[in-house]
């Protein structure tokens, strides 16, 4: 045991540690893996100038929240709070797993911030400096209040239970003297009262509010239920009467409480995670004063015509013109093209691109918002509005469910006043109605089945985003897919290992590595590429050169190997890269976009189950179309635009289908947000994951099917829930309209309701294991 | 019946200690991070090395 502490305080200095999950990683080395360039990510650091994020407390000392990437098990904590407390000007770190936050405080004299944390980026966790005025968020502040209230109410239920079980006990055996009860009725009214008015106000706010705006919502005859019930209590107990229903209004507001707590939980999560993908987004750009010297600058204060350096590994930050230089642009973001584009001096470049193989100066033409970037997040914010338009399920039922109640109730008042010629008697049935159709088993119909189904999924690695969408995706009937990083991993891959000998593989490797485009990077990943570094001069567009024992190596191009145009085999149409070792033959290497896992058999299984398939690419024909073969894909549409997807989804939509839309790039986040539902991998752009409703993890695109799956299986659940609910109300509410309810009898029913309602949506998770084994 | 005179203070007493508990941790913020808590249990103190 002394071994392995020290051992882990040894290897902590120097940046690792040991595993001590058991099965989990091995922190700093996973998150190097992850991590693109620890030495980019620390320039992200220091450009988005990290001293104005930092405070000063009231002692005086510094203070820097940031937000962490890369963090997956108990070791990140770790590395990440001891690595920075072994620097003796630190007082204080602290990490948030759950929302992946980093919170520091230091002693400022002669420290700057950016030694201070360098060693956690160059761990491979970058970091990214937020104000926390700014994230402090209305849903976290609204769910301690919720929190609080539950709290309360669940003091009062069990409390005043408590009490009422004695009454009713009293009630049976009949030798409970009327003070004895009277006494226990105003302690009672004691607990409950300030109870009710403390744990019922997210209700009357809520009704009130829409009371305000004239209409009417669950919340309106919650609070009248509760307020009724709680006053005429009180004047039964100041009367010494039979009738009291104060366990039955604290039990009601506990229940509602929870499903209103768990409902707002899923909501924030969401929001959560949203935020903080549009904190990351922290943009600089280096400009070219006109003397030559380069300048870092935020990027809002880029003008049209200022000439931008772009150095290799960046994204673009401004659309513009190729001033100078000559490299491979990644623009699969923008097109979905899998394979890069050549650019020189002249060409058009967009915003948001990366750049491959060499530097470039571009002029920039269009500047933020106006950036083709910027239209994207535009189409997309467009379509947003349009879908918030949705309205859920329990908010429909609520509708219809809240006038018949009131309606119901007022008929008993006025019905009983008549028949029975006594209006306090008519308004204690009244109330009595209220009780019985408050909508306890309502308000947890929709949101237990919920937790249950996002639980069900996140086991699988699917996270849920939207509240609401699970019952959208339960409506679907058309499914739309993307192509490149959807259907197939995005990536490039050796297909013709067979052909090559290990020791030309290698060689191939050991050159390509030095290289980000992207076959390259499937060379340097097929081989091991091991073996002392080599000078390798990069022509963009063409290959690479290297010399090695005074032998000249290429890996490029047919021309750039000197290759004939119709050498190698030609079966399958895809990008391909020569080696050419001075004096000996050429080597062919063919590349392919590989399917994902499970995509085959998805797609004929959601065919089979009667779902219209598109496919929507913004590739070229010829290889949208092999795809579309080779998966049975009917419908696919080839070069399609953002703005054109947006529009395809829309003609859809006109022709009465609800569409779920299943994309990963920059281009289809626009889609994303118009559909009527949408997905994404966890490998999307961030704008894309942003934009979805769903977000799966993992390669395989089974998740799909998964997701579609369970939605259904969550709304035959709600819809089970609802029809629980009614069924109890249609048995209990003729009882509370003739006047035979006791409070006994309304606490019976309503702790049941729920309770069925609850075990029911359990089911859910009863049927994973049934599906496991 | 007198001993519901103290039977009851008892119990609205013994349920309020747990309500002011649940407010206070509420309040001390253990509630804001839980994977993390669950993940720490996994980290072993500074000081428990046997020298």
């Amino acid at each position: 045991m002394g071994q392995i502490a020290l051992k882990n305080q040894e290897n902590l200095t120097a940046g690792r540690s040991y595993d001590l999950g058991g099965d989990c990683c091995s922190s700093g080395a996973i998150a190097l893996k992850d991590a693109t360039s620890p030495a980019a990510d620390f320039d992200d650091f220091v450009s988005a100038d990290p001293t104005a994020f930092v405070e000063t407390d009231q002692d005086g000392n510094a203070i820097l929240h940031t937000l962490v990437e890369n963090m997956h098990c108990a070791n990140c904590i770790k590395t990440i709070e001891q690595t920075l407390k072994s620097n003796p000007a630190v007082l204080d770190a602290r990490v948030n797993f759950s929302t992946r936050r980093l919170f520091l405080r230091w002693l400022p004299d002669d420290v700057d911030v950016g030694e201070l944390v360098k060693p956690i980026i160059a761990l491979g966790y970058p970091l990214t400096p937020y104000n926390p005025a700014m994230i402090v968020s209305a849903a976290a502040e609204e769910n301690a209040r919720l929190l609080r209230a539950l709290a309360v109410a669940g003091f009062a239920a069990a409390n005043v239970m408590l009490l009422s079980v004695s009454v009713w006990a009293g009630l049976f055996s009949e030798d409970m003297g009327p003070a004895t009860r009277d006494f226990l009725h105003w302690i009672s009214a004691m607990v409950a009262l300030p109870a009710v008015a403390y744990a019922g106000q997210p209700f009357f706010k809520s009704a009130l509010a829409a009371l305000r705006a004239g209409r009417l919502n669950m919340d309106v005859p919650i609070s009248l239920a509760v307020i009724l019930a709680a006053g005429m209590s009180l004047a039964e107990t100041v009367q010494g009467g039979n009738h009291v229903y104060f366990d039955a209004s604290v039990t009601l507001l506990f229940f509602l409480l929870i499903g209103r707590y768990l409902d707002n939980a899923a909501r924030s999560k969401a929001r959560s995670a949203a935020e903080r993908l549009l904190l990351l987004k922290a943009v600089a750009a280096t400009i070219v004063l006109p003397d030559g010297s380069c300048k870092t600058v935020s990027v809002e204060t880029v003008t049209p015509g200022t000439h931008v350096k772009i150095m290799v590994g960046d994204r673009l930050p401004v659309d513009g013109v190729v001033a100078k230089g000559r490299s491979d642009l990644d623009v699969s973001l923008i097109t979905g093209e899998s394979l890069p584009s050549v650019v020189s001096a002249g060409d058009n470049v967009f915003a948001g691109t990366l750049n491959l193989s060499a530097p470039l100066e571009i002029e920039a033409t269009k500047t933020g918002d106006n950036t083709l970037l910027g239209d994207i997040v535009r189409l997309m914010e467009a379509a947003e509005q349009g879908r918030a338009k949705y309205v859920r399920l329990a908010d429909r039922i609520a509708g219809f469910y809240a006038p018949a109640v009131h309606i119901l109730a007022a008929v008993t008042f006025i019905g009983w006043w008549i028949l029975a010629g006594s209006w306090q008697n008519a308004l204690m049935q009244a109330v009595a109605v209220l009780i019985i159709t408050c909508p306890c088993a309502l308000g947890l119909a929709v949101p237990v089945v919920q937790v249950v189904a996002s639980g069900r999924l996140l086991v699988k690695g699917i996270l849920v985003k939207a509240a609401d969408g699970l019952e959208r995706l339960a409506e679907v009937d058309t499914i739309v897919f993307d192509k490149t990083g959807t259907l197939t991993e995005g990536r490039l891959d050796l297909v013709n290992r067979e052909e090559i000998t290990s020791a030309h593989l290698d060689l191939a490797a050991r050159i390509a590595r030095n290289s980000r485009h992207p076959l390259a990077r499937a060379v340097a990943r097929a081989g091991n590429g091991a073996g002392e570094y080599l000078d390798v001069e990069e022509c963009p567009g063409e290959g690479l050169k290297a010399v090695l024992n005074g032998t000249a190596i290429r890996l490029g191009n047919r021309t750039f190997c000197h290759v004939s145009g119709d050498a190698g085999s030609n079966e399958a149409p895809g990008p391909e890269l020569w080696l050419k070792i001075e004096n000996e033959k050429a080597i062919q290497f063919r590349f392919r976009d590989r399917l994902r896992p499970g995509a085959r058999v998805v797609i004929e299984n959601l065919k089979a189950q009667g779902f219209k398939i598109d496919l929507l690419s913004g590739d070229r024909e010829a290889v949208v179309e092999g795809l579309a073969d080779t998966l049975g894909i009917e419908n696919w549409y080839a070069q399609k635009k953002p703005e054109d997807k947006v529009a395809h989804l829309k003609s859809l939509e006109a022709a009465g289908h609800k569409v779920l839309m299943v994309g990963d790039g920059l281009n289809d986040a626009p889609a994303l947000a118009s559909a009527h539902v949408s997905l994404s991998p966890a490998s999307a752009a961030d704008i894309s994951q942003t934009a979805a409703d769903f977000v799966f993890q993992g390669r395989d695109l089974s998740a799909v099917a998964e997701t579609i799956k369970v939605a259904r299986m969550s709304r035959r659940l709600i819809f089970q829930n609802f029809s629980l609910a009614f069924l109890y109300n249609a048995i209990a509410v003729p009882l509370a309209v003739a006047g035979i309810v006791t409070p006994l009898i309304a606490a019976v029913a309503m702790s049941a309701s729920s309770l069925v309602v609850c075990l029911n949506s359990l089911r859910l998770r009863m049927e994973r294991k049934g599906v496991m084994q | 019946m007198n001993v519901l005179l103290y039977l009851i203070p008892v119990a609205l007493f013994l349920g309020g200690l747990g309500l002011a508990a649940f407010l206070w941790s509420l309040k001390s913020g253990q509630y804001e991070d839980l994977d993390g808590a669950a993940n720490r249990i996994l980290i072993d103190d500074e000081n428990d090395e046997i020298t």
